[in-house]
């Protein structure tokens, strides 16, 4: 059961448009590495875990990186909805417009779906965390990648606060691995 | 989160923000410290103000949650009629 509190976790408020910068974005909605992915990943990988502490952690970062998912929503959305044709033209977005006008769906970068083969759920919890923890680090870079984009403080902020909870993360699933390896012996 | 604020509810949002992000954290540390006795103290103090800071945000603005909606006595249901979190501004 989810319960949805109707504010993102941290503020967006973009005024600026900018459709060659939505069209980077978006891969933290549908790309390989991001949220959608993330959070499909962990709240996927909880059922076959022997260890209540480490389902804990999957269910409650999966549920993070739900918010994590409204928040990149959030950040395309606000890029694209002002955006004149000319804009549309110019900026190369029209591929992605012709298909979902202003719509937000969930693709990488470079047009690629959204699919759960980015993803694995082994059923092994060591296999799993061991590959969410590299989960977390490509997401990190592809924020790194995606701050070397942005020039807009009001872009900036939130990008950068979505890549520290990456680091975060990281930590607590090394953590879990941890505990998990304790109680193995 | 530095931001200038154009009204009281802007302000009472922003206060709910930071706690809910303390619980986040707090949330997260405790899955795997789940004996650290001052830190499920902290988290429980977060917890309590931040539901009064959403029953107050609820009676003053509208429910921001369902399960606050016996805080507000409007009526009409603003869970449906206020503006989403993806349209920006001060909502």
């Amino acid at each position: 059961m989810w319960n949805y509190e109707k504010r993102l976790e941290f503020p967006v408020n973009i005024t600026a448009p900018n459709a060659a910068l939505a069209q980077a974005i978006i891969s933290q909605y549908g790309g390989p590495d991001g949220e959608m992915g993330a959070s499909m990943r962990y709240l996927s990988q909880r059922y076959a875990c022997p260890y209540r502490e480490v389902a804990a952690v999957l269910t409650d970062i999966g549920t993070e990186e739900l918010a994590h998912l409204e928040m990149v929503a959030t950040i395309v959305h606000q890029l694209t909805k002002d955006l004149s044709m000319e804009e549309i033209e110019k900026s190369g977005f029209a591929n992605y417009y012709v298909d979902h006008t202003v719509g937000i769906w969930p693709q990488a970068a470079g047009g690629v779906p959204f699919t759960a083969t980015q993803f694995q759920s082994t059923g092994d919890i060591i296999t799993d965390l061991t590959e969410d923890m590299a989960a977390e680090q490509k997401a990190r870079t592809t924020y790194d990648n995606i701050l070397r984009l942005v020039h807009d403080q009001e872009v900036c902020e939130p990008i950068k606060f979505l890549r520290a909870r990456e680091i975060v993360h990281f930590q607590r699933f090394g953590e879990a691995k941890r505990e998990d390896c304790s109680k193995c012996n | 989160m530095s931001r200038n604020y154009q009204s009281e509810q802007a302000k009472l949002l922003h206060n709910i923000d930071l706690m809910g992000f303390v619980i986040v954290e707090m949330n997260l540390y405790l899955d795997t410290h789940p004996d650290d006795t001052e830190a499920i103290d902290y988290l429980r103090h977060y917890v309590h103000m931040k539901n009064q800071a959403m029953r107050e945000y609820a009676s003053k603005y509208g429910p921001l949650t369902v399960s606050t909606a016996d805080a507000s006595d409007c009526n009409e249901w603003t869970w449906a009629t206020s503006p989403m979190p993806w349209e920006g501004g001060c909502y």
